[in-house]
């Protein structure tokens, strides 16, 4: 779910430079391989075979990560490949940027055909792999690294490092420069996946070049199948947690259907929640439990025997508030959800400084949409203004200011459900 | 597992005495330049060990094993399992038979798998990393590996569990082939890499792919879990609130996939419809209590109210989009053939299919379970009634499914653990008249 910025006017300056940049370098290899021709054909077309099949069994990922792990390896490995089956190879940066480019585009075709976005995806592509072997190929051509032994399976792991830095600063600079959203979360959230898959892509392109100096391009198919074997349980996992979300997203609706809260209401809060969640800095696992929390905060009310009067909850005396979350609590704990979840149900209602950030986020969101709803045009504003009156005791200041800012970036509207 | 039987205690003993036989001739053979490689590679594998353990992994870290067992002579590779096997923890008691029993197993197991290679020449081909040919006795290893391994489980738990043998030892080898073949060719990356210039810095990066493969594999085997969970939540919370028998929704489920696979559907499509049968009542979340456990008769108006629960319901899992078509059957679950049906009054085939099976499933474990407003029937008293209703309530086709499924495997509906231990107290409740007539 995320907010759509209302202006959309002429794209930022930092996505104009990545996509220039990547287009200026793809065009010069391409024009400079046309103008030379192909070193090691058999080898271009291993790898080139390799990428391809990577980015055909790619998927768009719901949190944009890292989709095509045997793409990513085996254009990596082009790019740092020295040696095949003993025999040094003589490919340089131009021949390894239109190889992959090449590759990259072919396995793209579905997913363009698809209508699906891709200009991002190469352009990070051809950045990081022309990144790394512009940090290899032209030394290790220069006979440079002739005899180093195991400092040579030293030097590849750290100019994978390296690249797989510039991937993250790449990847969180085109998702702030798209969302808007502040740049150091996204960074952090960038290292963390890099630290997961990213290192797992890292060592398979540094162990695959290694493995084709050795025996030669019989390392490439034994060597693909363990990180095709992970790339499909990646698969699984990207979509039961999709499922899992509906699920849950279904499961907040049953207040709804009941008539205890409005329609849209806990979905509502659970996008401005995530939205506040990112600009305070939270990760992208706290605000997993965030918005799962946020989703089923009034779930303790199906328990009740009348309604709340407009599911309007923020109006309750404390000790009611205080009994329907925990209420809710015990039911979320039943769902099987993360415990963390239930924990933030639960205190919901607790006086703030003893909540965790995310029931803050969570109560602070609620009190806001409840008193803005139904209060017209000039209803936000008056909504923020009780909330920042009421900031000494029950909402954190920190949160009904994130929340102004939310808010004033989205020129005072709901967030739109992506 | 408190009283280990006697004689699964002297076969472990046979085992371990095996395991020593194995390593007897690093005593007087030893090659000092392979001592640090084994020690290298023990650490490893005690660490490997140590954190699949802690973060509930699953699988082992057999690649560390098979890649002594392509590198080191016999003896030796079998030396590289001891420390880890006996440092991991084990599940269960008694602890220290178990971890004997799994550093013998594996010692014998990497002893038989290095023996193999060796006798196959493939200590050379992997000095000269000659591939293709170093596939063969890698291959050999891998099998024989897996082999002694599963033959060796197969035999602890004939004795200790009665489990019986042979069907249970087919059952081992064949589910754990394929992942040990892919931690062999990961082994067989490292010990080609090991041996060459590069050293065993290069080897030990194999693993860090290897390592992340689990880390998703036991992600994706935990949210599948709680996805499930979530479910399961749902669906009983739909039948406390609604008072009937508990499990009268999972019951449907069953009823469901058995006419699916007596339909010959596909395999996905059986399972979206039990998962129809599951959720075909989750609207009644909406509907309220009062209104459900009502004793006496509904006024036209409370029926109204109650026949609005399939809209409640798809109004609920239309957004789950791994439900597919289970989603029409939650919404048209009360429509009849003849066109008398709620909520829209749909006839013949404009019934979609899935709707018309979990119908005959509803409509059929109504009547054979017991409810505060009517006794159970007997299950073939129940077919006839279904077949009576066919043509004008029921789809003939879906019946005759049923009956036959009926007739062929019986009908022993499952009550899980949970619903058994914890039998409710049900509350008086007057059903839903209409609802399942």
């Amino acid at each position: 779910m995320s907010a759509a910025p209302c202006t959309t006017g002429t794209p930022p300056l930092l996505l104009t430079v990545v996509h220039t940049s990547a287009a200026l370098l793809a065009a010069g290899s391409l024009l400079g391989t046309l103008w030379h021709g192909l070193d090691e054909r058999g080898i271009a077309l291993a790898f080139g075979v390799l990428v391809t099949v990577g980015e055909l069994t790619r998927w768009t990922g719901a949190e944009g990560r890292e989709a095509a792990p045997l793409g990513a390896a085996a254009a990596l490995s082009y790019a740092l490949l020295g040696e095949d089956g003993g025999h040094p190879t003589h490919h340089g940066v131009l021949q390894v940027g239109a190889v992959v480019l090449a590759a990259s585009l072919l396995g793209s075709v579905p997913h363009i055909a698809r209508g699906r976005p891709v200009l991002d995806h190469l352009a990070r592509r051809v950045l990081t792999v022309g990144f790394a072997a512009v940090c290899f190929q032209p030394l290790y051509n220069q006979g440079t690294f002739q005899g180093w032994g195991p400092g040579y399976a030293l030097l590849l792991l750290a100019v994978l490092v390296l690249t797989a830095l510039c991937d993250a600063l790449l990847a969180a600079a085109l998702a702030h420069s798209r969302t808007r959203w502040p740049f150091g979360p996204l960074l952090r959230d960038e290292l963390r996946a890099t630290l997961g898959i990213g290192s797992a892509v890292c060592a398979t392109g540094a162990v695959m070049a290694l493995a084709v100096a050795v025996v030669g391009l019989w390392a490439l198919p034994l060597f693909s199948l363990p990180l095709l074997l992970t790339q499909m349980s990646l698969r699984r996992y990207a979509a039961v947690r999709t499922t899992y979300r509906q699920t849950i997203a279904s499961l907040a609706r049953a207040t709804e259907i009941a008539g205890y809260t409005p329609a849209g209401h806990a979905r509502r809060v659970a996008a401005l929640s995530r939205e506040v969640g990112r600009d305070l800095g939270l990760s992208e696992a706290e605000l997993t439990v965030l918005e799962y929390a946020a989703l089923m905060h009034d779930i303790g009310q199906l328990s009740l025997v009348d309604p709340v009067p407009a599911g309007a909850t923020a109006e309750l005396p404390v000790e009611e508030q205080r009994r329907i979350a925990l209420l809710g609590g015990a039911v979320v704990r039943q769902t099987g959800v993360p415990p963390q979840v239930a924990m933030v149900v639960e205190r919901l209602a607790d006086p703030c400084p003893e909540q965790p950030v995310a029931a803050r986020i969570v109560r602070a969101v609620n009190a806001y949409e409840e008193k803005a709803r139904d209060a017209g045009p000039g209803g936000p504003l008056k909504a923020l203004e009780e909330l920042r009156l009421g900031t000494a005791g029950d909402y954190a200041p920190e949160v009904v200011g994130s929340l102004a800012r939310v808010l004033s970036r989205d020129c005072l509207t709901w967030p739109v459900a992506g | 597992m408190e009283a280990t039987p006697a004689r699964a205690r002297v076969y472990v003993a046979c085992v371990a005495l095996c395991a020593l036989a194995c390593l007897l001739p690093l005593l007087a053979t030893a090659t000092p330049t392979s001592w640090w490689a084994v020690a290298l590679l023990a650490a490893l594998y005690a660490a490997g060990e140590q954190i699949a353990a802690r973060r509930r992994f699953v699988g082992t870290f057999y690649p560390v094993l098979l890649a002594g067992a392509f590198l080191l002579s016999p003896p030796a590779a079998a030396l590289v399992a001891v420390p880890g096997a006996l440092i991991a923890p084990v599940g269960g008691r008694p602890r220290l038979l178990r971890r004997v029993w799994r550093a013998s197993q594996l010692v014998v197991a990497v002893w038989a798998a290095a023996r193999v290679h060796g006798a196959l020449g493939g200590r050379d081909t992997v000095v000269a990393s000659d591939f293709p040919y170093a596939l063969a006795p890698a291959g050999a290893a891998v099998l024989t590996f897996c082999l002694v391994l599963t033959a060796l489980d197969g035999g602890i738990l004939k004795l200790s569990e009665r489990v019986p043998g042979r069907r249970a030892w087919r059952g081992l080898f064949l589910r754990s082939l394929a992942p040990i073949a892919v931690h062999g060719l990961a082994g067989l990356m490292m010990a080609v890499l090991w041996r060459s210039p590069y050293g065993s810095v290069a080897a030990l990066l194999v693993l860090l792919p290897m390592c992340v493969s689990w880390w998703v594999f036991a992600q994706y085997h935990r949210e599948r879990a709680a996805h499930q969970a979530t479910i399961r939540a749902l669906v009983q919370a739909v039948d406390i609130k609604d008072g009937y028998t508990r499990g009268h929704s999972e019951r449907v489920g069953q009823a469901s996939m058995m006419i699916a696979r007596e339909l010959g559907l596909a395999d996905e499509r059986v399972e979206v419809l039990r998962f129809a049968g599951i959720l075909h009542d989750v609207g009644k979340l909406g509907v309220p209590t009062r209104l459900l456990r009502k004793n006496g008769p509904l006024t036209p108006e409370e029926r109204q109210v109650i026949e609005l629960h399939p809209e409640y319901g798809h109004e609920m899992v239309r957004g789950i989009s791994f439900l597919g078509e289970a989603r029409a059957a939650v919404l048209h679950h009360h429509e009849r053939l003849d066109g008398t049906g709620y909520p829209y009054g749909l006839m013949g085939g404009q019934i979609p299919e899935s709707a018309r099976v979990v119908a005959v499933a509803d409509a059929f474990d109504a009547m054979t379970s017991t409810r505060s407003y009517s006794r159970a029937r007997p299950v073939s008293v129940a077919l006839r009634e279904l077949e009576k209703c066919a043509g004008s309530q029921f789809d003939p086709r879906m019946v005759t499914a049923l009956a036959r499924a009926v007739d062929r495997y019986g009908w022993h509906p499952a009550v899980t653990a949970d619903e058994a231990c914890t039998a409710p107290a049900r509350p008086p409740a007057a059903g839903v008249p209409g609802a399942h007539r």
